[in-house]
């Protein structure tokens, strides 16, 4: 049984003027226990919604139009505060962007691993401050003592990121979503972070939504891959096989503006990458058809006028385009 | 023919104290020599720390350095007063990572690309509007998009007007630090073919500031890694990356998340 699964998911955001944009609309998949799930998407693209709208934490002007998502069998959209207020950092963890927001700036590190452990569970003190430890350990190898007696100013940035990890795993979690969580971080941060997530998996069992704009974090890490355009899943698939051959247009046209690996051709340097034109659509303007027709150098006649289904493409791999309509 | 830039043993110290009358210092830069040809593109590889920021606010003549000289065209530009600074730094111009943060962003587009006229009294009104409107043709952003605030534009857009805004001046030199690691991918690619054109077009020199090297391996001639303030390794770009000398080259190396279309794997240099 999947750990988790999303159905028809549709949401939107109203501006004070009155009008209703819709940032995600029919988005479905599955989660299966222990697996990685890549969701790539640019920016507009409504991959920051789909973290928030699967734990309800949409701001004041979001709402869940309609769909189910079921974890763990029930869902979550219909359970009451006080079980969702036990599923968000109980059952599922959630690591953020930017973590010099994300902690608290005059509580100690280890105080705040505590806290989200004292809020879940009871615990003694003695066995608090033990499980504290060892979280703390288990993504500080060295120096974890005196990063538990630090305080955010003092960490550097993947220092404080290894610590909102340890508060999203802190109560065993089944699930993390992480959004852009290796953004703001240096190269060989960034590489240790997504280390440390491959680890976490293999140790803990653990089934993460890693979102991202960049498909080379996903190569090596994810098991499956979701892209999302405009709102809506474009192609979903195996990572090995939706980046190497990738079978909707946009996807294909994303990763073709990757700079091309230097050693197999000197002269790529300085040349023109290949590029998708235009830009992503105003999703309140509502226009019919598939969003990602205007930019598409394989848009067909019916492509403006109907949005396209999705069609099995091979081995649970899906794509929503009129390409591969039967 | 001498190169357009060339710094030699830079170095900037700042008191790193807590009280005023500490003698701690940070070393930022630690005797930094480098040379651009005009016209060519060197990319400053590094990590957070490294002093690339620093660097670039030396060699733009927004901070003194400690000892050391920035000549440019030939005139030590370290070594200028305010005044006949303030007359070279047209010729220098920046574009920072975050266009949300260097960006005004109640300002309109327009404006924001003809404030470097009024800051140096260049132009009358009218020639100042026709100016900025050429500047925005330049980085493709619509005419229509003129009027809009910077916080209406896209990130995309944002970014063109950065630099659109630094290109107001014609400078010689454009440094660019981090001006691509805040985009999007596609977005990255847009800005990257503009950077090329406009150099190609017209003959500006780059000092590219990146922790990314698949980016800078796109762009550049030539390859300086920077390391706790000194540069470690430098040299043309096939040479730096077909064979790295110096650890701290080959660890940034190994870290940039690069995948080869066909098969589809994770590679590292």
């Amino acid at each position: 049984m999947p750990l988790l699964e999303v159905k028809n998911l549709h949401v939107s955001y109203s501006a004070r003027s009155g009008e209703v944009c819709p940032a995600l609309a029919g988005v479905n998949f599955d989660l299966g226990p222990g697996e990685i799930l890549g969701v790539l998407g640019e920016s507009g693209s409504g991959k920051s919604t789909l973290a928030a709208a699967l734990l309800r934490l949409l701001p004041s002007n979001g709402r869940i139009q309609k769909g189910l998502v079921l974890f763990e069998g029930k869902n979550l959209l219909e359970v009451s505060p006080q079980d969702l207020r036990k599923i968000r950092g109980g059952r599922i963890g959630l690591i953020f962007q930017e973590p010099s927001s994300s902690l608290h700036p005059t509580l100690q590190i280890g105080q705040q691993v505590s806290d989200v452990l004292a809020a879940h569970e009871y615990l003694a003190r003695r066995a608090l401050n033990e499980k504290t430890s060892q979280l703390l350990a288990s993504v500080f190898p060295v120096d974890a003592e005196r990063i538990s007696r630090s305080y955010p100013h003092e960490l550097s940035g993947g220092q404080r990121q290894r610590v909102l990890i340890a508060q999203a795993i802190a109560c065993g979690p089944s699930l993390v979503v992480a959004d852009e969580p290796t953004a703001s971080l240096d190269p060989t941060t960034q590489k240790e972070i997504l280390q440390l997530f491959g680890t976490l998996r293999q140790k803990l069992g653990l089934a993460m939504i890693l979102i991202t704009h960049n498909p080379a974090l996903l190569a090596g890490l994810a098991d499956r891959i979701l892209v999302l355009y405009a709102g809506r899943v474009a192609e979903i698939g195996p990572a090995a096989k939706v980046l190497s051959s990738a079978q909707h247009p946009y996807t294909a046209a994303l990763l073709r503006c990757l700079p091309t690996d230097f050693a197999e051709g000197q002269s790529a340097r300085k040349t023109r990458l290949p590029v998708i034109p235009g830009e992503p659509p105003d999703l309140s303007l509502h226009d019919r058809g598939c969003q990602f027709e205007p930019r598409c150098t394989e848009r067909m006649a019916v492509c403006q006028c109907d949005e396209p289904a999705v069609n099995a493409v091979g081995e649970l791999h899906e794509v929503s385009c009129f390409k591969f309509a039967g | 023919m001498q190169p357009l830039l060339r710094v030699e043993n830079l170095v900037k110290l700042y008191a790193a104290g807590r009280s005023a009358s500490s003698k701690d210092k940070l070393t930022a830069l630690d005797g930094v020599s480098l040379s651009i040809p005009s016209g060519e593109t060197l990319a400053l590889v590094g990590e957070s720390g490294s002093g690339k920021s620093t660097l670039a606010l030396c060699i733009a003549c927004l901070e003194p350095p400690t000892s050391g000289s920035v000549w440019f065209e030939g005139i030590d530009a370290a070594a200028l007063g305010e005044n006949q600074q303030c007359l070279l730094r047209p010729q220098i111009q920046l574009v920072f990572q975050d266009p949300a943060s260097s960006l005004n962003p109640r300002w309109t587009a327009l404006d924001i690309v003809s404030e470097p006229f009024l800051v140096q009294g260049r132009f009358t009104k009218p020639d100042r509007a026709v100016r900025a409107l050429q500047l925005l043709d330049l980085v493709a952003i619509p005419r229509k998009m003129a009027a809009r605030r910077a916080d209406e534009l896209s990130g995309g857009q944002k970014q063109r007007l950065a630099i659109a805004r630094a290109l107001a001046l014609e400078p010689k030199l454009l440094i660019l630090d981090e001006a691509l690691s805040a985009l999007d991918c596609s977005v990255q690619a847009q800005i990257s073919n503009l950077l090329l054109d406009l150099q190609s077009s017209l003959g500006l020199t780059y000092l590219f500031i990146t922790h990314d090297f698949a980016i800078a391996a796109h762009m550049a001639d030539q390859i300086a890694v920077m390391y706790q303030g000194r540069i470690v390794e430098s040299g043309p770009s096939e040479k730096i990356l077909s064979s790295p000398n110096h650890e701290a080259t080959r660890s940034l190396m190994a870290a940039t998340p690069r995948f080869i279309e066909t098969p589809g794997v994770l590679v590292h240099f």
